[in-house]
């Protein structure tokens, strides 16, 4: 089945035009389009003397899945809020479809919020519970009931319309949040850590699920989470943020490929870090790096508006599955880096073996392995072992920051 | 003693315990219970039991009782039904002005009064450390020539205006006596509402008003009900305030039963009256409940 959202259903009420912008975008999906479906310019926001989201500038694309990652206190859900309407910005403006929308209370954005724990109505069944906002819209009975058996098909709960909320699990009423929040054709759906309560493996096939429902509706959704993993699993565009300030934001391989500072290289993957100056430089990304204790790494600078002189501090990253570490003494290759170290302790985790390799020149390093083999090498290196760890010099990547 | 013995004993004697336990705890729950029991047997079932007798009686030349069987109490007690009427009249009304008041009191402790929560329910309390009659009396004061209805009757040239004496005045009294029985169940669903559920009912479109009315009253609905009887029952057959505040003049089920056993000495007539009032009570209580739980599908919260 397809969720179009239709013209009607889109336009503002008159009391909600009358709170917008005259004339802007005219009220339908074609026009809009041009526009981001959630812009925000300046946006900072403060809770007496905490700084919750700082000067933040962010345009999120239209039928996108971009999610907010953060650790907690980072601001992603002050974002979030402000967005739904339920926490005015302190300063600055957010635009919805290209409208700005101060001032302008939750229940006439068009906007709609799968809630942390869900937010059910007890008091309702679940179909009243998904008909909810078509009833706030005076919709008709029977367009209501057509509609919310859609939404309810749409998230496989066909057969529930009369089941009561709280005998229902997790993943169920998850499922009937969504269905709540869906029915309504929202230009933006806010999903505020919706699978937090979920057991592992429950939270990874909803994950999958909610990207696959995402394409299939077309709705610009925004997911809240401090999970780097599900926003990597389910994402088009990731915010990352820390401190109420935006950190990094692209797509999940640019993310992971390109991390611009420690921060966002720590946050999303595992990573080695190794401190260095810079000792020479191409002119344009490739630099040449003296570590502090004497290894020479050549690797790309991933912030490009960064300009560094030589001598400045960087910090090289290099991801523990870029690494190889094998019995043998360290022969460097060209366009390979090579250090010589000792296993300090080797942990089998089945689908790989990770490797904590204590080195003169890097400290200690973390590698991993796949164990493509079956019982590999794995099993012939052991703590105390004399090793060396390699890797080409594409896996350097230089941070700035 | 054998190796193997205790072995054996323990599988064999395993379940003996478990059963040994529970009749011990069948035990410990009936000892738990006996006190209640024997309170609602003797103060309870017996004296109610003796009323329903006595009120098919007759009264003794001398006041008291006389074996009998004749329905005349009933039929003097539905005779003279003014009391009843009064009383009705007056509960009814008390219990919704007290939730016109307590429903948006109750509301704001709990939703809007943040770290002052406590000191407003402490406040709510206070009264009560002080007895009941002294409170009552001080709105003979107040609501005396010397205090509002004096002033309110010069203010508008009416010097025969006044409050005490008129079922206004014991509704004054009613609702101040009886609000906190109300606020207090009304806070304890409301401060227990999940308040996501309200921002909720506002993202999808609701409203102030419509998310009130149909997340915020239908969750509060058990707090409702249980502060509405709370209330209503005692007020029913509440004799302090009336006589105090109504100068004998209002005329209540609690005065007719006083007048009845007490002063005419006429126990069947009273325990006549006092069936009916149980009877008005019981109907009253259970068209209420109906009709409050029509269609209701929450799960049971009450706090009764």
């Amino acid at each position: 089945m397809t969720v179009s959202p239709s013209v009607a259903e889109n336009s503002p009420t008159p009391s909600t035009a009358a709170g917008l912008r005259a004339g802007a975008a005219g009220g339908t999906r074609s026009a809009t389009d041009a526009h981001p479906d959630v812009e925000l310019i300046g946006v900072t926001k403060r809770f007496g003397d905490v700084v919750a989201v700082d000067r933040m500038n962010l345009s999120i694309p239209a039928s996108s899945f971009t999610s907010l990652l953060g650790p907690s206190g980072c601001g992603k859900t002050t974002t979030l809020r402000m967005i739904a309407g339920f926490e005015q910005p302190t300063e600055g403006e957010i635009l919805l479809a290209g409208r700005p929308i101060a001032g302008v209370p939750p229940y006439q954005r068009n906007v709609n919020t799968v809630f942390q724990h869900y937010a059910l109505f007890p008091h309702m069944d679940v179909a009243q519970n998904v008909g909810y906002g078509l009833r706030q819209r005076k919709v008709a009975k029977a367009e209501e009931q057509r509609r919310v058996g859609e939404a309810l098909e749409l998230v496989r709960l066909g057969g529930y319309a009369k089941r009561r909320t709280w005998e229902m699990s997790g993943g169920q009423q998850q499922r009937v949040a969504l269905a709540r929040a869906l029915v309504n054709h929202p230009t933006v759906l806010l999903l505020d850590e919706p699978l937090g309560a979920l057991d592992l493996k429950l939270r990874k096939e909803m994950q999958l699920e909610l990207k696959a429902l995402q394409q299939e509706v077309g709705i610009t959704f925004v997911y809240v989470t401090h999970d780097q993993e599900e926003a990597l699993t389910m994402s088009d565009v990731i915010v990352v943020m820390r401190d109420g300030l935006v950190q990094q934001m692209g797509g999940p391989s640019d993310l992971y490929e390109q991390p611009r500072n420690r921060f966002v290289a720590d946050f999303i993957g595992s990573s080695n870090f190794i401190a260095g100056t810079i000792a020479s430089s191409d002119g344009d990304d490739r630099v040449t790096i003296s570590s502090e204790r004497g290894l020479t790494l050549h690797g790309r600078i991933t912030d490009r508006s960064a300009s560094p002189a030589i001598g400045d501090t960087v910090t090289v990253v290099v991801r523990p599955e870029r690494l190889e570490v094998a019995a043998g003494d360290a022969a460097t290759a060209t366009g390979w880096t090579a250090v010589a170290g000792r296993i300090n302790q080797g942990t089998y985790l089945g689908d790989q073996t990770e490797y904590r390799v204590h080195t003169d020149q890097a400290g200690e390093l973390i590698v991993r392995l796949q164990n493509t083999m079956g019982a590999n090498i794995g099993q012939s290196l052991g703590p105390g072992d004399p090793v060396v760890v390699r890797w080409r010099e594409e896996a350097n990547l230089v941070l700035v920051a | 003693m054998t190796a193997t013995a205790p072995a054996d004993e323990g599988r064999l004697a395993s379940p003996r315990p478990a059963r040994a336990g529970h009749s011990r705890a069948g035990w410990l729950a009936a000892l738990l219970v006996l006190p209640a029991a024997a309170w609602y047997l003797v103060l309870l079932v017996i004296p109610l039991g003796i009323i329903f007798v006595f009120s098919f009686g007759t009264r003794a030349p001398t006041g008291g009782y006389i074996a009998g069987f004749s329905f005349d109490n009933y039929a003097a007690a539905l005779e003279n039904s003014e009391p009843f009427v009064t009383s009705l009249t007056l509960s009814i009304s008390s219990t919704l002005l007290c939730l016109l008041v307590g429903l948006p009191l109750a509301y704001f402790i709990a939703t809007r009064a943040g770290k002052r929560k406590a000191l407003f329910m402490v406040l709510l309390v206070i009264p009560f450390w002080t007895s009941f009659l002294i409170r009552t009396y001080a709105w003979l004061l107040i609501l005396g020539p010397e205090g509002i209805t004096g002033f309110l009757g010069d203010a508008f040239g009416a010097p025969r205006f006044r409050i005490l004496g008129t079922e206004f005045g014991v509704l004054i009294g009613l609702v101040y006596g009886y609000l906190p029985l109300m606020v207090f169940p009304l806070y304890v669903t409301l401060e227990r509402m999940d308040r996501t559920l309200v921002e909720a009912s506002k993202d999808l479109g609701a409203g102030r008003w419509a998310t009130f009315r149909q997340v915020t009253l239908p969750i509060a609905l058990p707090g409702l009900i249980t502060g509405s009887i709370l209330v209503f029952i005692p007020m029913m057959g509440e004799y302090v305030i009336p006589e105090i505040l109504g100068y004998g003049q209002v005329y209540t089920i609690g005065s007719a039963l006083v007048l009845r056993f007490l002063e005419a000495r006429n126990w069947p007539a009273g325990a006549a009256y006092a069936a009916v009032l149980i009877l008005i009570m019981l109907v009253t209580i259970t068209l209420y409940l109906w009709f409050t739980n029509r269609g209701r599908q929450t799960r049971d919260v009450s706090v009764l």
